[in-house]
């Protein structure tokens, strides 16, 4: 995907033409320059070019009539009602203050205006008042196009129900910003922003200091900033949690695994989404390898030390893969617990190349006798490096007998 | 990207392996290929142009200036409006049960009308169907429940191919039936020797042809030459022919090597199934796709696939 430049942030402001007499006493020079490029938008991590936007705001000063002609001044936002959407406050505080002020009877709109009259008239079409998409917003909200830029994809956040209206109420400068900083400060990368956004965009309602808190309580646990920078990054809810709830995910998996707190702490920095995933399928998988499969504790420790996703790993997909290993591969349970990212592998993978080392007579899988073709290797390597290397044959050859089976 | 797109209309075969569901199979082929068109050049994003008012540079504050500029429109942008292809129209063909593998045909965008046009001619599908004799059970596959365990000693294969010749028999009375052509007319006697016998509309499983490959007692292997069955209904012949012989028979494995023009060697593995392989496979099969559409002529038992590629060209440069 190429990267996009813009030219220009403009902030737009809509001035409506009902009722309010305009008067300027300068003359107006008509330009037609172009700007030069100075933004780009980050694109989805292909591309090398990404950097902080600069935006560059241009605030249009709001016209307020007086009849003595006086120089304009710019509005003030701060007494705006706090419900309307951050754009539109500055609409009722040109109504209101047109309104107060008009001393001279409104204009007729077939009447004749001056060019610099017609120059100020934005004619934008209004906003709808209800729609699915954040599109029709998105040109003359602040917030959502910062959003964009920063690379967050809020064609996925408004499929979720409420975000969207939501993201729409915030306003960037007050409520996003200081999260941001927060989140570059606890060490997600700039280019990770847009992602971790799109994942959990309930991060901007959260409190800064429960934030600031829950990553001192990270850190009391002596994880290391370079975890806790992981940690944040690869399970964006986990912010999101109170103390007490991310004290008792850990405290789960100590008691659960019977691992010391230094192997919980790298399993948890390896797996965070083992802190903010649910914790039923984790339970139910410990106890599908304890009575089901027969591993002993200190095995299936060891697992899981070795490939930690087997803890959320579909039941039904391990149970497959440990029945043809175990029953029809003939293989022990000491030699899966050698090599578990079999259990990580497709069952399809494992059952062809199974079968064509049976009809090529060389699946053995017993270390003592010759000819043995280790676990690991049958499941990870490319088709390529396997037919060379322990099958001996063309990838012709096992394209063939794949159509065979 | 468009070019692309338009290459894949058109219809192309995978093998289903076994133990897979045709469904997962259409839906991986479905995602590969979404993700394969959206890593491909985009065209450029549209731009407007807006009139902006504001002071110029080198300029009095208070004087207003208008400047056109270039602006991309934000709603067009990906991460506003979403990727492009958020799906793609695959339809599968004629449908493989779970335990079974072999060609199956998928259609993209406007190939899923071919998918019906092709239902339509009515052509033959050829199986190989490996059975075992000594054992029955209840779904008449060997991982079934096992209802009851025979002896096979007296089974050979002469034995063997009286039966198949019965079911080949039976079934081709049945075609001639479902002809609906007089039976003892010389039209009916020329469209049978051409091959042009075929129903017109939808039957019960018929059987065109059948014949014994391979006879290793227990084991054996059947080339079967079908009309509308299903996997099941095969399972069920290699069961009967265990009855018929007085002993009992399971099916080992079912596998599709033809359906319609489409066969076995045209077939993708699935460690093929992405965009390049599958435009290649599309624009391959244009041809015999609509050589098939047009010609009535069905693939007779035992004729191969080649002569009929053959006679099929030959019949597309006369048409």
């Amino acid at each position: 995907m190429a990267s996009v430049f813009y030219q220009l942030c403009h902030r737009y402001l809509f001035i409506r033409t009902c009722g309010f007499l305009i008067t300027f006493h300068k003359t107006r020079v008509y330009q037609r320059t172009t700007q030069v490029a100075q933004l780009s938008i980050p694109s989805s991590g292909r591309s090398n070019a990404n950097f902080w936007l600069v935006a560059r705001s241009w605030r249009l000063p709001a016209r307020r009539y007086t009849s003595s002609g006086d120089k304009v001044q710019p509005a003030d936002e701060e007494n705006a009602p706090k419900h309307l959407l951050p754009f539109e406050k500055q609409f009722q505080q040109i109504a209101q203050l047109s309104l107060q002020d008009c001393e001279l009877p409104a204009k007729h709109p077939l009447e004749n205006i001056t060019e610099d009259e017609a120059v100020q008239i934005n004619a934008e079409p209004p906003l709808p008042a209800c729609s699915n998409t954040l599109k029709h917003y998105v040109e003359q909200s602040e917030t959502l196009r910062q959003l964009v830029l920063l690379g967050v994809d809020l064609s996925k956040l408004e499929q979720r129900p409420n975000v969207g209206n939501m993201l729409i109420r915030l306003d960037f400068e007050k409520d996003i910003k200081e999260k941001l900083l927060f989140l570059k400060e606890v060490g997600v990368l700039e280019n990770q922003l847009g992602p971790f956004l799109t994942k959990n965009p309930f991060i901007l309602t959260e409190n800064l200091e429960d934030l600031q808190i829950r990553v001192s309580y990270l850190k009391s646990k002596k994880f290391t900033n370079t975890a806790i920078a992981r940690i944040i990054s690869k399970a964006p809810y986990l912010l999101n949690f109170n103390v007490e709830r991310i004290d008792n995910r850990l405290g789960f998996y100590q008691k659960e695994l019977g691992l010391s707190k230094q192997k919980t702490m790298n399993l948890v920095t390896r797996l965070p989404r083992l802190l903010t995933g649910s914790l039923e399928p984790v339970k139910e998988n410990l106890k599908v390898y304890e009575i089901e499969f027969g591993f002993h504790k200190n095995e299936i420790q060891h697992i899981i030390s070795m490939v930690p996703k087997v803890l959320t790993a579909n039941k039904k997909k391990i149970t497959g893969i440990f029945d043809y290993v175990h029953n029809t591969m003939g293989v022990p349970h000491h030699m899966i617990c050698r090599f578990p990212q079999v259990l990580n592998c497709k069952l399809l993978r494992i059952k062809e190349r199974h079968l064509f080392l049976k009809y090529l007579e060389r699946a053995q899988y017993d270390p003592s006798l010759p000819n043995y073709v280790s676990l690991d290797r049958l499941a990870t390597l490319t088709d390529e490096v396997f037919c060379r290397e322990i099958a001996l044959a063309t990838v012709k050859d096992f394209e063939i007998f794949q159509k065979t089976l | 990207m468009r070019r692309a797109y338009r290459e894949l209309q058109g219809l192309f075969a995978v093998y289903k392996p076994p133990g897979v569901h045709w469904k997962r199979v259409r839906d991986t082929i479905e995602t590969r290929l979404i993700q394969d068109l959206r890593s491909l050049d985009r065209p450029p994003q549209p731009e407007q142009v807006r009139f902006l008012l504001g002071s110029g540079e080198g300029q009095d504050p208070s004087e207003l200036t208008l400047t056109a500029t270039n602006v991309p429109v934000l709603a067009e942008h990906p991460l506003v409006k979403g990727p492009p292809f958020p799906h793609l129209k695959v339809g599968v063909g004629a449908h493989l049960d779970l335990p079974s593998s072999g060609v199956l045909i998928l259609g993209v965008g406007s190939g899923n009308q071919l998918l019906q046009r092709l239902k339509s001619q009515h052509l033959s599908k050829e199986y190989i169907v490996q059975g075992v004799f000594g054992k029955a059970t209840d779904d008449f596959s060997d991982t079934g429940r096992l209802v009851e365990k025979t002896t096979f000693d007296h089974v050979t294969l002469c034995s063997l191919e009286k039966i198949i010749a019965m079911i080949d028999g039976t079934h081709r009375k049945a075609l001639l039936t479902y002809a609906g052509i007089d039976l003892h007319s010389q039209e009916a006697y020329e469209q049978a020797v051409a091959g042009l016998l075929r129903p017109s509309h939808k039957t019960t499983p018929l059987i065109t042809g059948i014949r014994c490959v391979h006879f290793d007692p227990p084991h054996f292997t059947l080339e079967v030459q079908s009309l509308n069955e299903t996997q099941q209904y095969l399972r069920k012949v290699v069961h009967e022919i265990g009855l018929e012989l007085r002993s009992s028979a399971v099916c080992g494995q079912v596998r599709r090597t033809r359906d319609g023009p489409f066969t076995q060697h045209d077939a993708l593995l699935h460690s093929h199934w992405d965009l390049d392989k599958v435009r290649a496979a599309v624009a391959e099969a244009g041809p015999r796709v609509w050589a098939a559409l047009r010609c009535a002529r069905d693939v007779q038992p035992g004729e191969r696939r080649e002569s009929v590629r053959a006679t099929n060209t030959e019949s597309a440069e006369h048409t």
